[in-house]
């Protein structure tokens, strides 16, 4: 395994080992460039990962501090977790369910389609579908998506069933078992779905795609990738021309460290990237990093969301077998009839006993709450992944009072819902709710949105330096060496689980970084 | 479809080998400990008062009310913050106070302590009017943890907690549904 120096100023560091940044890591190291990761969390290998909700989120998720602010419920059911991810190395790809779908054609253009949308900053991205359909492929493949490359679909649990059988009922047409970063027969050296449950606590027998034991594993094998665990950005360095030079972090002993670098990477979520970037303000950029355009944590989204579950007057056992058993994508489609603007998707969920007592309806008691749980096995449930607008106040700032155990301003994150978003989840229940009452529901529930899983657009790409952070690249329009490589590059966030996009990027990225290089561009 | 059998099991061993304090919810159910009785809290509350050991876990029960779960889950739900109180002066205070001021209200609309109101209804009106109060919030937050984190209770919901270490569903009914409409 490698080993760099921290003066080594031909590294490039990649902040953050997730979908984004351990895809990169690995891409550049198999093109024999050398990588250091640096991850704020530990590595968590599968053997450790734990079959219980509230030791698997001990284990795994984000608890540092963190603010909110705005009218959408998280910050009033949970304000200092707004968001439910990882931080650990792998990061949010050791919890994520593993749906890897496509964008449209028209959701990368999202200003056009959509139209102007009052309150909304709706923009176009930079690339379109048949740029990305390549990297796609690429991203397919790598992660062994069912339903692409010749691998079957995996086949439908008992929540799948009742999700199916409701929604073939109300007509939907587009109904399956998904396009899932699981493997449904053994591939990459990987096993098949054994059917556990507990895809969003780690998965125990690796068929889930997650960076942490592929792309990372893989990188390093090449000798060219060292990942740093525990050890948390702070700061990123330039240089008197406006380079960025390095970056200074905690170690896992508490010690500043200081690794130079040819080129910084930052892929540490839609949450902690643009706090990186305002909390590396200089006399030079006093607004933060990559910020002349002031879009640095604007335009923050997280997919409207929201779940419903049913109540039936028999056993479903929806735990049982993958959380995100299958999908109906009849109401993807940008429809403005239905009175919003584009789409979303129902995807099945379930949560077991102790978090379904937390999230059902947070804040909740009584025989109304508890009268829901004592039917516990007899539910199913699924998820609405719809596109939310982005709005230049949604947006992560440095909270002005809170800091974290280095000092550092936390993330504090500002979010109101758009009317659109609050028609698109209206419409979200009434049909989450049919599906399961045309198969007998006698009670279901409209759940209020978790802690977002899906954080983006932060940085977003433009192709106008004034309307963004990043150009079509990654590449950020103000520091040529400084890239951006997670979801906060989203320019919008269509109707679909980013994870399978955020890799397609990072592969498209690390072609182009390694073009840049060779061509000692940067 | 492969049913989860709910009954309480209780090995005998369970009484001869462990104390008091160790005993699982589900064998002190089987022995019989129930909320109203305020001397079995006698023997054990070493710092909070057994009354107030008792108002704590009828509470519970009246925050998250499940029928089928025996006063022992809530009875163990509530009982280490007789331990945690030992420790806190400040959760000590915040937990008699919140008690006191629990029974003074029921004094005053229904004559008698919070523990002696009959009808769950009317225990509920007087948390209602304490909703935001520090006891009330500390214990609606942590009973989700301290009642609904326990295997015992997962059982009696049917929700059979860790799988990997039984090979998860994929031979044990992640797909037996059997009583759906046909599509």
């Amino acid at each position: 395994m490698a080993k760099f120096d921290l003066t080594d100023d031909s590294v490039v560091c990649i902040i953050g080992s997730g979908a984004g940044g351990g895809t990169l890591g690995n891409e550049l190291a198999q093109k024999g460039i050398k990588v250091v990761i640096l991850e704020a969390g530990g590595r968590h290998e599968i053997a450790d990962f734990i079959n219980d909700e509230w030791a698997s989120f001990t284990q795994l998720a984000w608890a540092d501090a963190r603010t909110t602010s705005g009218t959408w419920r998280v910050a009033h059911d949970f304000p200092n977790l707004p968001a439910w991810i990882v931080k650990a190395v792998g990061g949010t790809t050791t919890h994520w369910a593993g749906a890897s779908l496509r964008f449209q054609d028209y959701e990368f253009r999202a200003r056009t389609t959509y139209g102007q949308v009052a309150g909304a900053n709706l923009l176009d991205w930079p690339i379109t579908l048949a740029d990305m359909e390549p990297w796609y492929a690429k991203a397919e493949d790598k992660m062994g998506t069912t339903g692409t490359n010749g691998i079957p679909r995996l086949p439908g649990n008992n929540n799948y069933k009742v999700l199916e059988a409701g929604a073939k009922k109300l007509g939907y047409k587009e109904v399956h078992t998904g396009n899932m970063s699981i493997n449904s027969q053994p591939r990459h050296e990987r096993g098949a779905c054994q059917q556990i449950g507990f895809c969003f606590q780690g998965c125990k027998s690796g068929a889930k795609w997650s960076t942490l034991y592929t792309e990372i594993p893989a990188g390093e094998a090449t000798g060219n990738l060292e990942v740093r665990p525990n050890s948390m950005v702070v700061h990123i360095e330039h240089d008197a021309s406006g380079k960025v030079a390095g970056v200074v972090y905690v170690d896992a002993d508490g010690k500043t460290q200081r690794q130079k670098a040819r080129l910084v990477a930052v892929a540490g979520n839609s949450l902690e990237s643009p706090r990186l970037l305002l909390n590396s303000a200089s006399g030079k950029f006093p607004n933060g990093l990559a910020n002349s355009s002031g879009q640095v944590g604007r335009n923050y989204m997280r997919h409207l969301t929201g779940s419903v579950y049913g109540v039936f007057d028999k056993p479903v056992h929806m735990y049982r077998g993958t959380t995100m058993a299958g999908i109906v994508r009849d109401e993807a489609p940008n429809n403005p009839k239905r009175g919003f603007v584009g789409g979303y998707e129902l995807e099945t969920l379930s949560l077991g006993l102790p978090f379904m007592a937390a999230f059902l309806n947070p804040g909740g008691w009584g025989r109304s709450l508890t009268s829901a749980l004592d039917d516990y096995e007899n539910m199913a449930g699924l998820w609405i992944v719809g596109e939310d607008m982005p709005q230049e106040t949604n947006r992560v700032t440095l909270d002005p009072k809170v800091k974290d155990k280095n000092g550092m301003p936390v993330a504090s994150v500002h979010y109101d819902d758009h009317p659109n978003d609050l028609a698109m989840r209206a419409h979200a229940y009434r049909q989450g709710s049919a599906i399961y009452e045309a198969v007998g529901a006698v009670r279901t529930f409209p759940t209020p949105p978790y802690p977002s899983t899906h954080n983006l657009g932060t940085n977003r790409m433009s192709a106008n330096p004034r309307d963004g952070v990043v150009n079509k690249w990654g590449q950020t329009h103000d520091i040529k060496n400084l890239f951006v490589s997670d979801g906060s590059q989203f320019t919008s966030g269509a109707a679909c689980n980013p994870t399978l996009t955020i890799v397609a990027l990072a592969i498209r990225q690390a072609d182009t970084i390694a073009g840049m290089m060779g061509r000692k561009d940067i | 479809m492969r049913e989860v059998d709910k009954r309480t099991r209780v090995s005998r061993r369970v009484f001869l080998r462990t104390g008091a304090t160790a005993v699982p919810a589900a064998a002190a159910a089987a022995a019989g400990m129930t909320i109203g009785a305020e001397e079995s809290w006698a023997q054990s509350a070493m710092t909070l008062k057994p009354h107030t050991m008792a108002t704590l876990a009828r509470m519970a029960r009246d925050i998250y009310p499940h029928d089928r779960l025996a006063d022992v889950y809530y009875i163990k739900a509530v009982g280490g913050y007789d331990a945690m109180a030992a420790k806190d002066a400040k959760l000590a205070k915040l937990i008699e106070d919140g008690v006191a001021a629990l029974d003074a209200a029921a004094q005053k609309s229904q004559k008698t302590t919070y523990v002696m109101v009959p009808w769950e209804n009317d225990r509920v009106a007087l948390l209602t009017a304490q909703e935001k109060s520090p006891l009330f919030q500390k214990l609606h937050g942590d009973l989700l943890v301290t009642l609904y984190n326990n295997p015992e209770v997962w059982t009696k919901f049917g929700y059979e907690g860790s799988s990997a270490d039984k090979g998860g569903y994929i031979n044990r009914g992640f797909n037996d549904i059997n009583w759906l409409p046909q599509a």
